[in-house]
């Protein structure tokens, strides 16, 4: 079966989003798991670009891998004391 | 375990959806109606090249404007919930408390080759983004776009300089005012034009050119300036007072 080299690329990335979307769900360590995520949103953001939709793919790439990574990270900074806490009272 | 089964069955549901749609894909050999108006009218009635900025600014305007407003709800919330503790009366003091924070040196300072490398690409990254949104009816792109670009290179100030000081005086009239004028030029739209966010209240121009497809370069201009700062207000406000969680 003759496959393209454009459809090769557009699944290999796309395995590459649902492996590092795995990643983010499987992975304990909390900063690992977000930048795993990040990494699903920076694979799809290439497919955009693969499939031609430059629009989106520009989105994807500053708002899905930049923003919301960096957003996590400073949401984990802030609520890490909080985490602790509630599991030793319980 | 009725927990698990519910879950399963709910992963099932949604794996049948899932099948249904793949399995019933096909390829469209030809646009739809609604596509082939937008394809065939688009670029006469609004003088732009890119045809998918043009409908998303002029016929699907309206859209926008709720995205628009989307995201303004959503920095409002993230602005109320992150609100100081202290108890400050009006924005002048907190911004004295800022640059008092900023010089006690309360954040860690980033690595040398971060700081230079920001210095050297934070205006390229500002350019970019705003030469994405001024050039939305030419090349892809558009407010959004070039808004979260603006976003990131504040991103990259915050991450490079953490103790670099962004006014929140500036970024409330910023996204207010440009909120406000697009509205207006929607309003204007009516007026002058067909109808809401018409974009031939101004001359369409030459097909091409920087300065054409009539109110689109305009609404871009603003969608851009409220997306980046307003983007930028919830980093800034996600860094704030992040020295750790209180201690009740």
């Amino acid at each position: 079966m003759y496959i393209s080299i454009l459809v090769l690329l557009t699944l290999v990335l796309c395995a590459g989003i649902l492996l590092s979307a795995l990643l983010a769900v499987i992975l304990k360590n909390n900063v690992g798991a977000i930048v795993s995520a990040g990494l699903a949103s920076l694979f799809a953001s290439v497919v955009y670009v693969v499939l031609a939709a430059p629009d989106v793919a520009m989105t994807e790439a500053s708002i899905g891998s930049g923003l919301t990574t960096m957003i996590f990270l400073y949401a984990i900074r802030k609520t890490q004391g909080i985490d602790t806490t509630s599991r030793e009272n319980k | 375990m009725i927990k698990r089964i519910i879950i399963f069955i709910m992963l099932g549901l949604m794996a049948m959806i899932f099948f249904n749609l793949a399995s019933n894909y096909v390829e469209n050999e030809s646009l739809l109606k609604l596509g082939r108006y937008y394809a065939e009218k688009g670029p006469q009635e609004l003088g732009a090249p890119n045809l998918v900025t043009a409908v998303v600014v002029t016929y699907r305007g309206l859209d926008t404007l709720g995205e628009v407003t989307v995201l303004f709800i959503s920095a409002a919330g993230v602005g109320l919930l992150l609100r100081r503790t202290r108890r400050k009366q009006n924005d002048e003091d907190l911004e004295k408390a800022d640059r008092r924070e900023e010089r006690a040196g309360v954040h860690k300072p980033a690595s040398e080759i971060v700081e230079t490398a920001t210095q050297l690409l934070l205006p390229m990254v500002i350019l970019f983004g705003i030469y994405v949104f001024i050039n939305g009816h030419l090349s892809p792109g558009g407010g959004f776009q070039g808004g979260a670009i603006i976003a990131s290179g504040t991103m990259f100030l915050l991450l490079a300089l953490p103790e670099s000081h962004i006014s929140r005086i500036l970024i409330a009239v910023t996204e207010s005012l440009s909120g406000f004028s697009y509205v207006v030029i929607g309003v204007l739209g009516v007026i002058l034009a067909g109808g809401f966010l018409d974009n031939r209240i101004l001359g369409l121009g030459e097909y091409g050119d920087l300065f054409s497809a009539g109110a689109i370069p305009l609404i871009y201009c603003f969608i851009g300036l409220k997306v980046g700062f307003e983007l930028s207000a919830v980093l800034d406000r996600f860094r704030k007072d992040d020295t750790g969680p209180e201690k009740t």
